[in-house]
């Protein structure tokens, strides 16, 4: 183990302690009134920003490392939100407007009984199980058909771009029977506990840490194997991959499917915290947002895209809130700034002055170099 | 230059946010102004955050409420209804605000009332709306169905018309509006085929809904146009509309081009409001009708005071990304107006500003004389108002064709009416 890979997993343990560990204590043990006192609406919203971590890294595993711009990841997320929210929606019983068995929005089209396909999500294992087993099988269908016809570039993205807002279309629709444009809202119970209780909240957030860590970890591991090589590789020059005999169309789908799954498990911790999930979550927009938090915390690494997922909407949180006219400016100045002085992202910030530093100081030796945490030298 | 300018107000304010934070006066109550000032919605709703500034100040240069001045949180929802949840959790958990005005959209609505339900908060919502919803913690000013569409019905019974077109956007309100009127048309003899747009029904032959549907954005409506004109052949029928926003603008360009008129088969519109006419081009809508609960040509003293207020306001403003120029009043906006000072009543009649009695207040039958005459609060957290059929003019404006004196709002309308 080098170094440097030592020193990442060193920080990478300290954050998640500290999120993981010291933010639930404060929020749990120390009373109101205390300065360290941490509140539930802010374990509740980095709860968000860490479900919006796991699909920066969805986006990055194809984008960053695979060279493939997807703009459908949107739709991932969303159907894993749906997948959870459906059963969530079946949990409500009869706390709803209408006091019905049914969830409101059934009742309010005027339906008697459950339609069919959403009697087995009163499990939830089955939805679980399918959180991840729907995003995986239109993704490994659509990947299939679009790599085999060897669709790449700006058309891959074109054509994710056209799945994920087809699919918007079709859930706007209220004869889809998915709640049409007001989707699935007003959750109460999850494994019997009050999802809105601040204990709820609180072990939803610790796990939604840990399965980003898990996440963070895993394609750690995967992009180093050969497998990882073989991605990078057909992100560089995939003619070149293609005349050595490796077979892209198989390494692309793997890739697309399993960053698919990651989007989807990202998605539906992400409606079992926010509360709401509908259409306009899978609209392309939603997409390119994510990848704008990748390009802002830094493309190409694992730790970049958590970076900037947290540091966009935790900043658009703030603003949205402080200077509610002028958000869109502040954080519109950022990305042009990143676009233009930092090209790497912000986690190439303390590699940039240390450039910076040695250019300037012409020193024969330079000073101990600051720590670096950027995982993108291999 | 307006961008650096912006760019360093934005940076000013970020470092003025810093310092200041604590040198906030106790003697204020603090108020959550909740809309969309980004993204699709905000057209609409930024008119809605400048209505209810203006109406603070006009509270607070009076001396406030209950001797308190009231200190406006405005936050952006910016059209994305999950930021809509977060930012109202935000304004009751850590802003602690006595109440809360805002949302445009039901989906806006149903997104944050978990959260008003959980923090025993209190929204004043100012937008017409399907019902089929009463929230102890919400107070809806909005117009309910039968304070709007049943009205404009009459109005055409009335006008002896006998055949009814339904078309609408594929969404809650249209959805529930119809299904409504179609109750409604049958209980006053209306035959079903005189009911056109379609319906559809369920296996054991139930209708569970009602009318012409169309996505958002929807730009190709020919189709449906020369149907219409085929279902208005004999005569005696109208359309009555639910399209949302800008799909507007491409249904009356049809429709004006099919050769339909407002003396042939006139349309009724729930969603295009003044405000609304700052964005679309009134010319092909002239003569068409709408029915609102306030129209900016409503005669009465309050309504040119409303009206001259505003406009000042307007001019000496100095809040930032408040347009000046070409501003109208409309309903949403004279609701929202309305809702601050029932609001206000009701805490100094509670002598609180504690949400159960300040319910408890607007519970027992306030009246406030607004720019839209008398309102009243009722018990099921509604708002008795009068109701008014307008016609468009080429200006945008209405000319009140109508009036229908203290409507009751009742939220819960399906299955209320019964067939002949």
């Amino acid at each position: 183990m080098s170094a440097q890979s030592r020193r990442e997993i060193w920080i990478a343990a300290t954050v998640a302690l500290v999120l993981l560990g010291v933010m639930p204590a404060l929020n749990a043990w120390v009373p109101e009134s205390s300065f360290f006192f941490i509140s539930n609406f802010t374990i509740n919203v980095w709860g968000k920003y860490l479900a919006y971590g796991i699909l920066a890294i969805s986006v990055d595993l194809l984008w960053g490392y695979t060279g493939l711009l997807s703009l459908g990841q949107a739709l991932f997320f969303s159907l894993g939100g749906y997948m959870l929210g459906m059963h969530l929606m079946l949990m409500i019983g009869k706390l709803g407007q209408y006091k019905s068995d049914l969830p409101d929005f059934l009742v309010f089209l005027g339906h008697t009984y459950l339609p069919a396909f959403w009697r087995p999500f009163y499990s939830l294992t089955f939805a679980a199980v399918m959180v991840f087993l729907l995003p995986m099988t239109i993704s490994a269908v659509f990947g299939l058909l679009a790599f085999r016809s060897r669709i790449k570039g700006v058309y891959f993205s074109i054509l994710t771009q056209a799945l994920t807002y087809g699919a918007s279309l079709m859930f706007f629709r209220n004869d889809m029977l998915m709640g049409g444009n007001n989707g699935f809202t007003d959750f109460k119970f999850m494994l019997g506990s009050d999802l809105r209780s601040a204990a709820t909240q609180r072990v939803l957030y610790i796990f939604t840490g840990i399965v980003l860590l898990g996440v963070y970890f895993g394609c750690r591991w995967l992009t180093r194997t050969k497998f990882g090589l073989v991605q990078r590789a057909i992100r560089d020059s995939e003619t070149r991959v293609l005349f050595s005999g490796y077979s892209a169309v198989q390494y692309k789908l793997f890739v697309f499917v399993i960053s698919a799954a990651i989007a989807a498990v990202g998605g539906a911790l992400y409606v079992a915290q926010v509360g709401i999930i509908n259409p306009s979550e899978m609209t392309p927009d939603k997409s390119l947002e994510a990848v704008v938090w990748v390009a802002v915390g830094g493309r190409g690494t694992l730790v970049g895209p958590i970076v900037g997922a947290v540091l966009v909407n935790a900043l658009k949180s703030w603003a949205t809130h402080a200077i509610p006219d002028l958000w869109l400016i502040l954080l519109g100045s950022l990305f042009l700034v990143v676009v233009l002085f930092l090209p790497k992202g912000i986690i190439s910030i303390p590699s940039v002055l240390l450039d910076f530093y040695k250019r300037r100081i012409k020193r024969p030796e330079p000073a101990e170099p600051t720590p670096v945490t950027t995982s993108s030298a291999l | 230059m307006k961008m650096v300018n912006q760019s360093a107000k934005a940076l000013l304010a970020l470092t003025g946010m810093v310092f200041t934070h604590t040198a906030i006066a106790a003697d204020t109550v603090k108020v959550g102004v909740l809309h969309s000032l980004s993204g699709t919605m905000a057209i609409s709703e930024t008119s809605l955050r400048d209505v209810l500034l203006y109406t603070f100040d006009e509270i607070n240069a009076k001396g406030g409420v209950m001797g308190k001045k009231i200190e406006p949180v405005v936050v952006d929802g910016a059209s994305n209804w999950p930021l809509f949840a977060e930012k109202a959790k935000e304004l009751l958990e850590k802003d602690k605000c006595s109440v809360v005005f805002g949302c445009w959209t039901s989906v806006s609505r149903k997104s944050v009332l978990p959260v008003f339900e959980k923090n025993n908060g209190l929204l004043f919502y100012p937008v017409q709306y399907e019902g089929e919803e009463e929230s102890k913690n919400v107070f809806y000013t909005a117009e309910a169905v039968n304070q709007q569409a049943t009205p404009a019905v009459d109005y055409m019974l009335d006008k002896k018309k006998e055949k009814f077109y339904l078309i609408g956007s594929d969404y809650v309100y249209p959805q529930t509006t119809n299904l409504v009127l179609l109750e409604y048309l049958l209980s006053k003899g209306v035959p079903l085929e005189n009911i056109g747009g379609g319906f559809k029904k369920d296996g054991s032959g139930k209708i569970i809904s009602a009318g012409k549907y169309t996505p958002f954005g929807h730009t190709d409506y020919q189709q449906i146009v020369a149907e219409i004109k085929q279902f208005t052949a004999g005569g005696k029928a109208c359309v009555i509309n639910t399209l949302n926003g800008d799909t507007n603008v491409p249904f009356f360009k049809e429709y004006a081009a099919a050769g339909l008129t407002a003396e042939t088969c006139p349309v009724v519109s729930f969603s295009i409001s003044e405000d609304e006419f700052r964005a679309l081009p009134a010319k092909q809508l002239v003569g068409q009708l709408g029915c609102w609960t306030y129209f900016q040509t409503v005669k009465s003293d309050a309504n040119k005071a409303f009206i001259s207020g505003f406009q000042k306001w307007l001019k000496d403003t100095k809040v930032d990304g408040v347009k000046k120029e070409g501003r109208v009043t409309c309903s949403p906006m004279v609701l929202s107006y309305d809702g601050v000072y029932l609001w206000k009543q009701a805490v100094e009649k509670a002598g609180s500003f504690d949400v159960d009695k300040v319910r408890t207040a607007l519970q027992s039958g306030l009246s406030f004389d607004g720019p839209g005459g008398k309102v009243t609060t009722q018990k099921n957290m509604h708002l008795t108002k009068n109701v008014f059929i307008g016609e468009t003019k080429a200006d945008g404006q209405f000319k009140i064709l109508k009036e229908y004196k203290d409507v009751f709002g009742e939220p819960w309308l399906k299955g209320t009416f019964k067939a002949k």
